[in-house]
């Protein structure tokens, strides 16, 4: 099981079965949005902030 | 002579609707790239790297990112869902209420000002209230319920003053007094696949907004206003957004190039990452420059 830790709050993740590179979780302790940006080693960054033409 | 299918899906994020549509491509054995919007680049004297696809899925979050992409890989001749030119008339809600207005389709009362004066006048004019809404933007963000005129004064200044120049376009919409829900519907080529109320106390009742889905059956009216908003701006692969209007009956409200379903697919119950991939490997074998030759494809 892959883990790592918050680069806001340093809390330890866990990524659940299925995650994957490119995907957006919440870190459960401090909830900010992380991205992560691997999956073997484990890694993540603070996920980009929202931009004014982002949408579907 | 037979080759593999090969699809790009162009994305910003993994969110659920990726997974999804990454998924459906695996399950169906389907050659495929994921192509990150932040990490490729387009070198216009090499268009070969782009033109071994046969279809590209944009499902980028970044409207211009994605618009700018799909121009491109339209110039290189490689089939898009949905195109350029979708994207360009959806994504911009002016563009969307020009060709719905052109074609008929019935739209909410809009009226369209360039500068803080003529903006107030047209508000004025309307009556209170009304909905400033921005021409780019989606997931129910910097939408505006101008209640009387101190509020457009202070509104209209605000985004004269510290909005873009997109939000010097001055997109103003009738308040529609809806029953606390409105439609979404996806539409796939000129099928309506399903259909939900997305409903809330607030005014937004966008599900990005917290609004929460309930299956909608698909009535021949709604067939109906959806197959020609699809017609009007040039069709694909959409998520048209309808409102009950107590006069009007049925208007559409805005409709989306690159929609979310993650609350749409548990809720129909149907698999529509799968209709996606499905809908893609079509338009790749209808209109891939090799499929024109006649040459055959296999999965």
């Amino acid at each position: 099981m892959s883990t790592v830790n918050c680069p806001e709050c340093e809390a330890e993740i866990t990524f659940a079965e299925g995650t994957e590179a490119g995907e957006i979780i919440v870190c459960p302790d401090c909830g900010v949005d992380l991205e992560v940006t691997a999956i073997e080693p484990a890694a993540v960054q603070l996920a980009p902030m929202e931009q004014e033409d982002w949408g579907e | 002579m037979q080759r593999r299918l090969k699809i790009g899906v162009l994305y910003s994020r993994v969110r659920v609707e990726e997974k999804w549509i990454f998924g459906a491509m695996e399950k169906r054995g389907i050659d495929y790239d994921r192509l990150d919007d932040r990490a490729i680049s387009f070198d216009l004297e090499k268009p070969e790297a782009w033109q071994q696809y046969d279809a590209v899925l944009e499902r980028s979050i970044s409207y211009n990112s994605g618009l700018y992409a799909l121009r491109l890989l339209n110039a290189f001749g490689v089939p898009t869902v949905n195109t350029a030119a979708v994207a360009e008339v959806c994504g911009d809600k002016l563009m969307t209420s020009a060709v719905l207005a052109r074609d008929g389709v019935p739209q909410p009362h809009n009226v369209t000002a360039f500068s803080t004066e003529a903006a107030l006048e047209a508000i004025e004019a309307f009556g209170y209230p009304v909905v400033l809404k921005p021409v780019v933007g989606s997931w129910g963000r910097l939408l505006a319920k101008i209640n009387d005129r101190d509020a457009a004064e202070a509104v209209l200044e605000h985004k004269s003053t510290l909005g873009s120049v997109q939000h010097s376009v001055f997109y103003i919409q009738e308040f529609i007094e809806k029953p606390g829900r409105d439609l979404r519907i996806i539409m796939i080529g000129d099928k309506v696949l399903t259909g939900m109320y997305r409903s809330s106390e607030h005014w937004i009742t966008n599900t990005a907004r917290g609004g929460s889905g309930e299956l909608c059956p698909i009535t021949s009216e709604i067939e109906d206003i959806c197959l020609r908003a699809s017609k009007a701006v040039g069709g694909g692969l959409l998520g048209v957004d309808l409102v009950e209007h107590p006069e009007k009956g049925l208007v559409v409200n805005e409709i989306n190039h690159t929609m979310e379903f993650h609350t749409m697919q548990p809720v129909s119950g149907l698999d529509i990452a799968g209709e996606i991939v499905e809908y893609v490997v079509k338009t790749a074998r209808t209109l891939a420059p090799h499929a024109s030759a006649g040459v055959k494809d296999e999965l």
